[in-house]
C-alpha cells in the first residue's frame, strides 16, 4: 500500500503547488479604460513575428499603427504566430471573429479558402487576407498583395551598377509566390542595366532550411558572385555567408535586413502595411467593411526601398536607383511579375 | 564559361560537401553510440536545436566560443539524461520518447530564443584555420585543411569513435549490451549504466552538432534552425551500418550530392530545381540498394531491457 | 479523496474492488503524467508573467465548453486517427513508419490530380474514386520502403525519412508546375496552391460554421475495420505474429518480409487517406504545408491509444483536443507558440514514461494482493 500512499501524497502535493502557483500568479492586467472602446485587430501569421521577413513586416506595421493611434487603449492587437498549419489558422480566425474582433487579418496566401468560408458567418467583421487579389465577391473581405517585382527591379538596377565581377547570385526557397516575383523583377532590373551580367539562381526547396541556404550562398560566392539577394525567412543564412566573406554585398526584401550585416546590406525592399491598415480602420469607421484589393506598390508607398545608412552608396548608383523608383512610379518602366 | 566542370568547381563541390557533412557527422556518430547500446533516439533534432541555441546565446553574451561549446555539450547532456531516464529507467517505447524529446527541444529552443534574444542576429563564430604546410598543398589543402575547428573535430571524431567502439573494453561492453543485454547482465555488465552512458554521449555530440551549425557554419540562430537534419542523421546511422566509417561514407555521399546539385543550379544546368534537391535523398537510398546491406542491426535495438524478463 | 484510499483489508476481501482500483490506477497514471507536464508548463508560464490558471482554463473552456472548439478537436482528430491506424498496423508487424508525412502528401496529390482530371464526373462516382486514388497514392509511398526492406534490407527509418523529403519536393514541383492555380498566374501572384477542386469531390460537411466533415465518420468506420482486419482475419493474424515474434513466425512458414511490406503499404494508404481528408474535406485544394505535421503527431496519437485501433479513437480525439486547446491558450494569453510545442513534448515524454510505471506498479500490487490472499487462506 506504499504506492497508494505515495500516489495520494503526490496528488496532494500537486494540488498544493497548483494553489500556490495561482496564489502568486501576477494579477490580470487592468482592464482598459471603458470610456473609449479600442479598435480590436487580430492577426494570424504563418511564421514567427521575429522572422525578419513576411510575418515580421505585418507585425511591425501593426505595432507602428498602434503607436500612432495612441497605444493599446486605442488599438488592441492580438496575434497567432507560426500558424503554418492551415486548419489551426482557420480555427484561430473563427475564434477571433467570435470574440468580436473588429478586424481579422489572415496573413498568408494559404488561408484563402478559410477566410472565404468564415467571413460569410461574420458579416459584421472585417477580414483582410493576403497575399492574393481575390475578395471572393464578399463585402467584408479585403485582399492585399505586394508587387514584389517592383522593389526587385530597383534592387536589380542597384546591384547591376555595383557588381564588379559581373556575376550575381540569387538564393531562393521555392519558386512560388513573392519569392518568385521578387526574383523575376530583380533579374529584369539587372538586365535593364547590363544584359551581359550573369544572374545565377539557386532554390533550396524549403522556406526554413538555413544551413542549405548558407551553403547555396557560399557556392555563389566561390563561383564568383560579388552580390547576393534572395527571399524567405531562411535567407538570414545567405546574409551570414556574405558577412563571413566580408566583401559580398546583399540586397534584402520583405523586411529591412540591414541590422544583420550593417556593412554589407545595400538596400532592402520593405513591405509597409501601415497605410493599408490605417485605411482599413478608417473605412470601417465609415461603414465600409471590405471589398477592395490593396497592392503594395512603390507608387502608393506600400513598398519602400530602405537604403542602409551605414553603407555608403556611390552617388551615381543611388541616382540610378532613385530613377528606377521614379520610372516605376510614373509607369515609364513596367515590371512583369 | 564554356567548360562547366573546372578545377574551381571541383574544389568548390568538395569544400561545400565537407562543411555540409559536419553537423551530420557529429549527430550521426553520436546516435550510433546510442543505437549500438540498443537505444534508438529519434530526438536528435531536438537536442541539436537546444545545443545550437545554447552555443549561440553564450557566444552572443560572452563572445567566448569555448564556453559556448561547453554550454552546448552541457545542455546536450541534460537532454541525454532526460532521454535515458525515460527510455532506459522507465523503459518507455523508444521511438515515441524520441519524438517527444524532439518536440520538447524544438519548443524549448524556440521559446528561449524568443524570450532571451527576440530577433535574428549573427554572431562571430569559429574562424577558418589554415593548417600549416598541409593547407598549402594545392587542391587538397584548399579542400581539407582550410576549415574551422568544429569541421576538423567532426572528421577526427570518426577514427576516434571507431577506436573507442572496436578497440576498447568499453566498446565491447557497449556492443554486448546492444546485442544481448541479458547475457551482458549475467556477466556483470550494468546494462542500464552502459545505455545511460551511450545515450548521453550521443546527446552531447548532438548538442555539439547544433553548435557546429550556430557558431561555425551559419553563425546565427533561428527557430527550427536544423530543419530536420537530426532525422537525416538518424537515417545515416542505418546507412552506415552502425560503423563510424560507414557513417562517414553516408554523410559524405549525402553532402557531396547536395553540393553538386547546388553547383548545378549555380552553373545553370537545365534541370528542375525540385529534382535537383531530391537528388541527395534519392541517391542515398539508391546507394544502399546497390550495395546490398548485409550488416545486422544490434539485436536488442529498440528493446527496453528488464532483468529477468528476457 | 480518490478511491485508492481504501484500506488494505477491505481490498483483500473483495476481488472486484481490487480490480476496479487497479483499472483506476492505470487510468490515473497518464492523467497524472499529463498533470505533471502541465505543472512544469505552469512554472514556465509564471516566468513569462502569465497566470497559469487563466491559460489552462482557456484550454478547457474551448474544447469542452464551446461548439466550435469541440468540433475543431474532431476535425484535428480525423487525420490523426487515420495516420495512427496506419502506424498501428505497421507497429503490429514491428515496423516503425516515420514516413506518414510523405504518404499524406502523396495522398493529397493523388486526390487533387484525380479530382481535377475527372472533374466532370458526378459526385457519387467522383468522390469515392478520388478517395481510392488517394489511398493508392499513399500506399505506393508505403510500398516503396516496404519492398526496399523486404528485398534489399534497407531499414525503413532510413528510407521513410528520405522519402518524406522527396515527397515535399515532388509536391513543390507539381504545385508550381502542372497543378498551379492558373488564376494565380494571371494575377501575377504565383501562389503555391492548386486550383479549387470541383464541388462534387468535396467531402460533405456535417455542421454549418465548422469544418467537420464526413471524413471523420469514415475514419471511425475504418478504425473498426482495421480492428476486424487485425484480429479477425488470417492476414491480420500473420501481421501480428510477425510483430510478436519474427523468428517463430519464420519457422511457422510465414513470409515475414512480405507481411512487413504489406503492413507498410497499408499504413501508407491510410496516411494517404488522411491527405485526402485534408484536401477534400477542409481546403478543397492542394496547398503548401498540407501535412500539418500529422505524420508525426499521428505516431504520438497511436501511442496514446495503446497501439490499438479502437483505443485510437478516444486517443486521437484527446490528442486533437490538446492541440486545439493549446492553440486556444496561445491566443488567450498571447504566449509564444513555442511554449505549446515544448508543453506537448513534455506531455508525450511523461505519458510514455508513465506507461511503464503503471504497468510495473499494477503487477506489484497484484503480487502483493495474491500474497495477502494466500496468507488469509493459510
Amino acid at each position: 500500500m506504499k504506492k497508494n500512499k505515495s500516489l495520494i501524497a503526490f496528488l496532494s502535493l500537486m494540488l498544493a503547488v497548483t494553489l500556490l502557483l495561482s496564489a502568486c500568479a501576477p494579477a490580470a492586467p487592468a482592464a482598459p479604460a471603458a470610456d473609449a472602446k479600442p479598435v480590436r485587430i487580430a492577426v494570424v501569421m504563418p511564421s514567427a513575428t521575429t522572422d525578419m521577413a513576411f510575418s515580421q513586416s505585418m507585425y511591425s506595421a501593426l505595432l507602428a499603427v498602434q503607436k500612432d493611434m495612441g497605444g493599446p487603449t486605442k488599438l488592441e492587437i492580438k496575434y497567432s504566430e507560426n500558424m503554418f498549419k492551415v486548419p489551426d489558422a482557420a480555427a484561430a480566425l473563427r475564434d477571433y471573429a467570435t470574440q468580436g474582433f473588429d478586424i481579422v487579418i489572415a496573413h498568408g496566401s494559404q488561408y484563402g479558402s478559410s477566410v472565404e468560408e468564415i467571413a460569410k458567418d461574420f458579416p459584421k467583421t472585417t477580414f483582410a487576407w493576403g497575399t492574393d487579389v481575390n475578395t471572393f465577391g464578399q463585402p467584408n473581405i479585403y485582399a492585399y498583395t505586394a508587387a514584389a517585382e517592383e522593389g526587385g527591379f530597383v534592387n536589380g538596377v542597384l546591384a547591376a551598377k555595383l557588381t564588379k565581377s559581373k556575376q550575381i547570385g540569387v538564393t531562393g526557397p521555392v519558386e512560388v509566390g513573392d519569392a518568385k516575383t521578387y526574383i523575376d523583377g530583380f533579374v529584369q532590373g539587372v538586365t535593364s542595366v547590363d544584359a551581359t551580367i550573369k544572374v545565377n539562381k539557386t532554390w533550396t526547396g524549403s522556406f526554413s532550411d538555413v544551413a542549405l541556404m548558407t551553403e547555396a550562398a557560399k557556392t555563389h560566392i566561390s563561383a564568383g558572385a560579388d552580390i547576393l539577394t534572395g527571399s524567405s525567412q531562411s535567407v538570414v543564412g545567405s546574409i551570414g555567408a556574405a558577412k563571413d566573406n566580408g566583401k559580398v554585398l546583399w540586397f534584402g526584401t520583405q523586411a529591412d535586413q540591414a541590422s544583420l550585416a550593417p556593412a554589407l546590406v545595400v538596400a532592402s525592399q520593405v513591405y509597409d502595411w501601415t497605410a493599408m491598415i490605417k485605411e482599413i480602420i478608417a473605412s470601417r469607421a465609415t461603414g465600409t467593411l471590405g471589398g477592395k484589393v490593396y497592392t503594395l506598390q512603390l507608387k502608393n508607398d506600400g513598398l519602400k526601398i530602405s537604403y542602409n545608412s551605414a553603407f555608403t552608396l556611390p552617388a551615381d548608383v543611388k541616382a540610378a536607383g532613385d530613377k528606377a523608383i521614379a520610372d516605376i512610379k510614373s509607369g515609364a518602366v513596367k515590371v512583369n511579375p | 564559361m564554356t567548360q562547366v566542370f573546372t578545377q574551381a568547381v571541383f574544389i568548390g563541390i568538395l569544400t561545400s560537401a565537407i562543411r555540409l557533412a559536419t553537423p551530420y557527422l557529429f549527430a550521426a556518430v553520436g546516435e550510433s553510440f546510442a543505437q549500438t547500446s540498443g537505444v534508438v533516439n529519434l530526438g536528435v533534432d531536438g537536442i541539436m536545436l537546444v545545443g545550437a541555441f545554447a552555443a549561440f546565446y553564450i557566444t552572443l553574451i560572452t563572445g567566448n566560443l569555448w564556453l559556448a561549446v561547453l554550454a552546448a555539450a552541457l545542455v546536450g547532456l541534460l537532454m541525454g539524461l532526460l532521454m535515458s531516464f525515460i527510455s532506459v529507467t522507465l523503459k518507455a517505447e523508444q521511438g515515441i520518447s524520441g519524438i517527444g524529446l524532439y518536440m520538447f527541444g524544438l519548443g524549448l529552443s524556440s521559446l528561449l530564443f524568443k524570450v532571451l534574444v527576440g530577433s535574428v542576429q549573427t554572431v562571430a563564430g569559429f574562424d577558418t584555420i589554415k593548417i600549416p604546410v598541409l593547407g598549402d598543398i594545392p587542391v587538397i589543402g584548399e579542400i581539407f585543411f582550410q576549415n574551422s575547428l568544429p569541421v576538423y573535430a567532426a572528421f577526427l571524431l570518426v577514427p576516434l569513435a571507431w577506436w573507442f567502439l572496436d578497440k576498447t573494453t568499453w566498446g565491447l561492453k557497449i556492443k554486448s549490451v546492444g546485442q544481448n543485454p541479458a547475457a551482458a547482465d549475467s556477466l556483470g555488465v550494468n546494462v542500464d549504466q552502459v545505455r545511460y552512458f551511450c545515450v548521453c554521449l550521443g546527446a552531447v555530440l548532438a548538442g555539439l552538432a547544433g553548435a557546429s551549425l550556430s557558431i561555425a557554419l551559419v553563425n546565427l540562430f533561428q527557430e527550427n534552425l536544423t530543419a530536420g537534419m537530426g532525422f537525416i542523421a538518424v537515417a545515416l546511422v542505418y546507412f552506415g551500418g552502425w560503423k563510424p566509417s560507414g557513417i562517414l561514407v553516408g554523410a559524405l555521399l549525402f553532402s557531396t550530392v547536395n553540393a553538386i546539385q547546388l553547383w548545378m543550379q549555380v552553373l545553370g544546368v537545365k534541370i528542375p530545381s525540385d529534382l535537383a534537391i531530391m537528388l541527395p535523398y534519392l541517391l542515398t537510398i539508391a546507394a544502399l540498394v546497390a550495395v546490398t546491406n548485409r550488416i545486422r542491426q544490434p539485436a536488442a535495438l529498440n528493446k527496453p531491457f528488464e532483468r529477468g524478463e528476457n | 479523496m480518490p478511491p485508492e484510499s481504501n484500506s488494505a483489508v477491505s481490498k483483500s476481501q473483495n476481488r472486484f474492488a481490487i480490480d476496479w482500483n487497479n483499472l483506476l490506477f492505470q487510468a490515473a497514471m497518464p492523467v497524472l503524467a499529463m498533470l505533471s507536464a502541465f505543472l512544469i508548463g505552469a512554472v514556465v508560464l509564471l516566468l513569462l508573467k502569465v497566470n497559469p490558471l487563466t491559460a489552462y482554463a482557456a484550454i478547457f473552456a474551448d474544447v469542452f465548453g464551446s461548439v466550435s472548439g469541440f468540433t475543431q478537436s474532431l476535425v484535428k482528430a480525423t487525420p490523426l486517427l487515420l495516420v495512427g491506424l496506419g502506424i498501428c498496423i505497421a507497429f503490429r508487424a514491428s515496423v516503425i513508419n516515420i514516413g506518414a508525412e510523405g504518404q499524406i502528401i502523396l495522398g493529397a496529390i493523388g486526390a487533387t490530380s484525380w479530382a481535377l482530371i475527372f472533374r466532370d464526373w458526378p459526385a457519387w462516382l467522383l468522390l469515392p474514386t478520388t478517395l481510392l486514388a488517394s489511398f493508392l497514392a499513399g500506399a505506393v509511398w508505403g510500398f516503396i520502403p516496404g519492398i526496399l526492406k523486404a528485398r534489399f534490407r534497407v531499414n525503413e527509418i532510413l528510407s521513410t525519412v528520405m522519402l518524406n523529403a522527396i515527397a515535399v519536393q515532388l509536391m513543390n514541383m507539381l504545385i508550381r508546375g502542372p497543378l498551379i492555380d492558373q488564376a494565380g498566374v494571371t494575377a501575377g501572384t504565383y501562389l503555391a496552391q492548386s486550383e479549387r477542386l470541383p464541388e462534387a469531390a468535396w467531402l460533405p460537411r456535417l455542421l454549418t460554421q465548422s469544418q467537420l466533415n464526413i471524413g471523420s465518420i469514415i475514419a471511425v468506420v475504418l478504425a473498426f475495420l482495421v480492428y476486424l482486419f487485425l484480429w479477425r482475419t488470417t492476414i491480420g493474424f500473420r501481421i501480428r505474429a510477425v510483430g510478436l515474434n519474427p523468428d517463430a513466425s519464420r519457422y511457422a512458414g510465414i513470409n515475414v518480409a512480405f507481411y512487413q511490406a504489406l503492413s507498410l503499404t497499408l499504413a501508407g494508404g491510410l496516411a494517404g487517406l488522411a491527405g485526402a481528408v485534408e484536401v477534400l474535406g477542409i481546403h478543397h485544394r492542394l496547398l503548401d504545408g498540407i501535412t500539418s505535421g500529422y505524420g508525426f503527431s499521428g505516431i504520438v496519437a497511436a501511442l496514446f491509444g495503446g497501439l490499438h485501433p479502437l483505443g485510437l479513437i478516444p486517443a486521437a480525439w484527446l490528442f486533437g483536443s490538446l492541440l486545439v486547446g493549446a492553440d486556444k491558450m496561445q491566443r488567450a494569453v498571447q504566449v509564444p507558440s513555442a511554449l505549446i510545442d515544448m508543453l506537448l513534448g513534455l506531455v508525450v515524454l511523461f505519458v510514455v514514461g508513465s506507461s511503464y510505471l503503471s504497468k510495473r506498479w499494477s503487477i506489484q500490487r497484484a503480487i502483493k494482493t495474491a500474497k495477502v490472499e494466500v496468507e488469509a487462506k493459510g
